[in-house]
């Protein structure tokens, strides 16, 4: 298999805006509604695990917004997967390896896990990998906030924000305010 | 962070401050698969690492076999009493075998300085040098940097006593090329005998101080570390006994106490305990020995990742 390599920044052009920031706002609100709706009784308090790094930020906002919302303090922890790709040496970039921190044991509680852009599924392959590795959850859900589409494994997501049609040429970003951006969701195209 | 462009980890000499931090940094986001329940993850799957230890060893070797193995590397160990090289085989004959094996890391001690470099100059595989004679030992320089800064949030402007047999000890010379790259000062104590030249050019000027007693060097110290005195290396008279030796430079409760009151006291072991350093201390609450050991699985894992593909650059 030959690496697939992102683009550099700079050879990206920006197509289209998905969403901007009050429509980011409302599509975590409904998210974290359905969240509340979907999962069953026995799977409270909620547990939020978000993809380091965006997806992080993402169950940071759906804990606060469920407690806001009513719903009995969610349990928020946080897996980095970047020991877990199965193209660690293919000669992609390799960001930095953040902590995985779960503050109570995942054994018989229902996980979800949080993630911005869910495109090939192989991250979430890998993020159940690490979950294996720390216990045995009796469900692993997913929610993220864009759905691209273009899966190559057999992964699909409980609760998304927005479906985006997508070619490979094309890749979503999501920029948020935690890292310094305003919120917005965009779609790039390569330059051609 | 910055990139590791070495296809080998031979020293600190040839180390920059930044590539040390980053190993650093990389080996602290490790320290937590060991506290995990289970403690392996699948990142050098299919990767193979020999331990080729031509030296006694236990700490070290056992150390960097739990690292490649918490990775899920396959790590194969090859000590010098069950080797070839008993049969007459020279060391790069042994490797050249081991090489063609395919190996992607070989991790080598060796009683001649400059072994770990022959190797990397002739094998494919990435080379570590897990100590080579009296020259390097560069993940023991590393856990301790790790430790010291674990404990004091830096290593810039702290002074760091390193006291015993510094003329056989690989460990001084790769810590006092780490401290004094990191901003360390560094104060070599030893009986004349046990010293080496060239000590003071190996830092910035006036880094690195010699002092022939321990009482003035421990004087406002943040960390002492003590080394052993090492018998089998010691061919001829260079000290009376070690009887005397303890009472000139073994560190006891009474020369600690005049290190600042949060020195801490380190040893790279194995511990003579009664000749260079009294069990009061090293049992003691200042110590942080067993730390240096636990750091040391986590630095290991940072280098073999590094070193078998990894990368520890920046993120898109």
């Amino acid at each position: 298999m030959t690496p697939r390599l992102p683009p550099p920044d700079s050879d990206l052009i920006e197509r289209r805006e998905i969403l901007d920031a009050a429509g980011l706002g409302r599509t975590l609100r409904r998210m974290a509604l359905e969240l509340a709706e979907r999962i069953p009784q026995e799977g409270r308090p909620l547990y939020l695990v978000g993809v380091r790094t965006g997806g992080a930020y993402l169950a940071q906002r759906l804990c606060s917004m469920l407690a806001e919302a009513g719903e009995p303090q969610p349990l928020l922890g946080a897996v980095d997967i970047s020991l877990y790709r199965d193209d660690v040496f293919r000669g992609l970039p390799k960001p930095e390896i953040g902590p995985t921190e779960l503050p109570e044991p995942i054994d018989g509680r229902t996980v979800v896990l949080v993630d911005d852009v869910l495109f090939t599924g192989r991250t979430i392959r890998a993020a159940m990998d690490v979950l294996a590795d720390y216990g045995r959850p009796r469900a692993v859900k997913l929610a993220t906030l864009v759905d691209r589409g273009r899966r190559e494994l057999p992964i699909q997501p409980d609760v998304v924000g927005v479906v985006v049609e997508t070619t490979a040429s094309e890749s979503v970003r999501v920029m948020l305010s935690e890292r310094g951006e305003g919120d917005r969701v965009i779609l790039r195209e390569r330059r051609a | 962070m910055t990139a590791f462009a070495h296809r080998h980890l031979l020293g600190m000499e040839s180390l920059a401050a930044a590539e040390i931090v980053m190993l650093l940094d990389l080996g602290d986001r490790f320290l937590e698969i060991n506290e995990r329940p289970i403690k392996k993850v699948p990142t050098l799957r299919g990767k193979t690492v020999i331990n080729l230890f031509l030296e006694p060893s236990t700490r070290t070797r056992t150390s960097f076999e739990i690292a490649a193995k918490r990775l899920s590397a396959d790590a194969v160990n090859i000590s010098g009493s069950a080797s070839s090289t008993v049969k007459g085989e020279t060391l790069l004959d042994t490797a050249r075998n081991l090489d063609a094996m395919a190996p992607d890391v070989v991790v080598v001690r060796h009683a001649q300085a400059g072994a770990a470099e022959m190797l990397a100059s002739r094998l494919r595989a990435g080379v570590v040098n897990a100590g080579d004679g009296a020259h390097e030992h560069p993940t023991q320089a590393l856990l301790d940097c790790s430790t010291i800064r674990k404990h004091k949030g830096r290593l810039e402007g702290l002074d760091i006593v390193i006291c015993g047999d510094i003329r056989h000890s690989r460990v001084a010379r790769s810590n006092i090329w780490a401290f004094t790259k990191l901003g360390a000062r560094v104060r070599i104590v030893a009986p004349r005998t046990l010293l080496a030249p060239g000590l003071e050019a190996m830092g910035t000027p006036g880094s690195v101080s010699i002092h022939e007693r321990l009482e003035p060097a421990l004087e406002g110290a943040d960390v002492i570390m003590m080394l052993r005195i090492q018998k089998e290396r010691i061919g001829g008279a260079l000290f009376p006994n070690t009887r005397e030796y303890s009472r000139y430079f073994g560190l006891n409760p009474r020369r600690l106490a005049l290190a600042k009151p949060d020195a801490i006291v380190m040893h790279p072991g194995p511990i003579n305990r009664g000749i260079e350093i009294d069990p009061a201390v090293a049992d003691g609450p200042r110590a942080v020995i067993l730390d240096q050991v636990a750091r040391g699985v986590a630095i290991r894992m940072a280098v073999l990742y590094l070193l078998a593909g990894g990368d520890a650059g920046p993120s898109e």
